[in-house]
């Protein structure tokens, strides 16, 4: 199928799906609205709502914020998970040691954690880059941690008959073996730090995509909800499709990076 | 004393604790010289152990009785004076060609301004020097050996160590390689320590052929001079009566190994 009949078969499924909603959130269908405004709103109100947001500018805000949440969030979980990624692998000892709690911390559900991190940090954007780092470290970590076990029994040899110092192996054979495990997970890990961000703002916050979400929310501005999420998937869509230009950057050399999503 | 043998293994054995605590021996005693400049071929049936006598000439295995010397100094730790080709793939897949290339140098500290145009001109005796900047995994089993053996040579080592290098290509290829390998063997001759279970691979390539018998507990149980003449072609040698002879002879011996290996493998699978 050519390029061209795909894109107008895919933008026809969302004319189709707005028309409908349009349509059904207007008129009666047998005497009765299907779907009744003052809980689904309609297409027209949630464009003109997205339309206000851009046109008074409020929402470059909100967006920067919750970027910058993310970026934060993203930047320090993912140091934080190569850090100690690293230092587990090349340490069985301490690895098996801290075993259980690294599984016992990871099997909590984050959003509990979203309450303490607001006392500890206050409603500022701290809290939130909190939540997304306890998300995006052990996606990195345990990646890290897979990367730096599993290099290959033959590559390391070859390391070290070609007369690689550790040190050497480090920045030769580990790292990058490492890196590359961290890279497969990039959309993972920026797609949940973007998720922390987001919801910390929900459960609390005075700016951000999420924020303006909960504030709608709170005033039954349904229209105020869905033009939240549509530009909240708008943003997150962009962010992956930068992430894959990255990811196409950094993994050239493995066979699977041109595929683009694992 | 004469000039000094690369290799020496004497009455080297080696030995791994299995996981129920038993001992297995996979060589007994093997006693080996190599020569400065020779080629020797080591042959034998699968799981022979002639791979684990290849890893304790590296130093990548430590064997449980006897010595290795390199020439004439025991051997503690890895073997700085051999370059190693392994059977499996072995490259740095992150990098490209020319850098798993330069890497054997830049090791040692040779600045990579200097190391690359050296890469780049061995890349090009191997025969890929169009292929500097692809990565390994674009490229195919037979150009990767070439990539491999280009990162090994260019280290200029005075030992080369080969476990089955050739084995994972298809026939075609292998002869192709060999000739490649007998070419820059012929232009700088090191001591060539090759392992493989190919008979006629062995004759046609080496100075010696040594048969390991059978394991576990494998020894060495023969030892013939090659003598035909050099530089030799793969493709022509294999036509040569006296390869035909010393083949016939060889084979006499191997062949009663290799049926006793196969039996040993059948045996063990059904008690396992």
């Amino acid at each position: 199928m050519s390029r061209v009949i795909l894109l107008a078969l895919q933008v026809l499924v969302a004319v189709v799906c707005l028309t409908l909603w349009q349509l059904l959130a207007t008129y009666p269908v047998f005497g009765k609205i299907l779907l009744p405004p003052f809980f689904f709103s309609n297409p027209v109100d949630v464009a003109s709502q997205i339309v206000k947001w851009f046109a008074s500018g409020v929402i470059w805000k909100h967006l920067g914020i919750t970027l910058a949440e993310s970026i934060l969030a993203f930047v320090i979980g993912s140091l934080g998970g190569v850090l100690v990624g690293f230092w587990f692998a090349r340490q069985p000892l301490v690895a098996a040691v801290f075993d259980p709690y690294v599984k016992m911390v990871n099997a909590l559900p984050r959003v509990v954690l979203a309450p303490i991190f607001a006392l500890w940090l206050g409603l500022g954007i701290w809290s939130k880059v909190a939540l997304g780092v306890t998300l995006v470290f052990f996606i990195v970590f345990f990646n890290v941690y897979q990367g730096v076990k599993e290099v290959s029994r033959t590559v390391l040899d070859n390391g070290r008959m070609l007369g690689m110092s550790e040190r050497q192996l480090m920045q030769h054979v580990y790292w990058p073996s490492a890196l590359s495990w961290m890279f497969s997970s990039l959309h993972t890990s920026v797609g949940f730090a973007v998720v922390g961000a987001v919801v910390g703002e929900y459960l609390g916050a005075a700016a951000g995509l999420g924020y303006l979400i909960q504030q709608a929310e709170g005033m039954f501005d349904v229209a105020g909800v869905f033009a939240g999420m549509f530009v909240l998937s708008a943003f997150v869509i962009l962010i992956d499709f930068g992430v894959t230009l990255v990811e196409r950057r950094l993994l050239v050399w493995r066979p699977t990076a041109l595929d683009g999503h694992g | 004393m004469t000039t000094p043998t690369a290799v020496a293994l004497e009455d080297t054995k080696v030995a791994f604790r299995l996981g129920d605590g038993r001992v297995y021996t996979a060589v007994e005693k093997a006693h080996l010289n190599v020569a400065p400049g020779e080629f020797v071929a080591i042959v034998g049936p699968t799981g022979c152990g002639k791979s684990t006598l290849l890893n304790v000439a590296a130093g990548l295995l430590t064997p449980a009785a006897g010595s290795v010397r390199i020439f004439d100094r025991p051997l503690s730790g890895l073997n700085r004076e051999a370059g190693y080709l392994f059977q499996a793939d072995a490259l740095f897949p992150w990098k490209t060609a020319l850098d798993n290339v330069a890497i054997g140098l830049e090791i040692k500290g040779t600045p990579r301004a200097e190391a690359l145009p050296r890469a780049q001109q061995w890349l090009t005796s191997v025969g890929l020097g169009a292929f500097a900047n692809r990565y390994p995994h674009m490229l195919s089993g037979g150009q990767r050996k070439r990539v491999a053996l280009a990162q090994v040579l260019i280290r200029d080592p005075k030992i080369l160590l080969m476990d089955e290098p050739f084995g994972p290509l298809d026939a075609q290829t292998r002869q192709v390689m060999g000739n490649l390998l007998l070419d820059l063997w012929n232009a700088d001759r090191k001591a060539v320590l090759f392992v493989t279970h190919d008979l006629e691979e062995a004759i046609a390539l080496a100075d010696r052929v040594v048969i390991m018998s059978a394991g576990p507990s494998s020894r060495i149980i023969g030892d013939w001079r090659v003598n035909l003449p050099r530089p030799r072609d793969i493709f022509e040698v294999r036509l040569d009566k006296e390869f035909h002879a010393l083949h016939r002879e060889i084979w006499g011996v191997l062949k009663d190994e290799v049926m006793k290996g196969y039996a040993q493998s059948t045996h063990a699978a059904e008690v396992v």
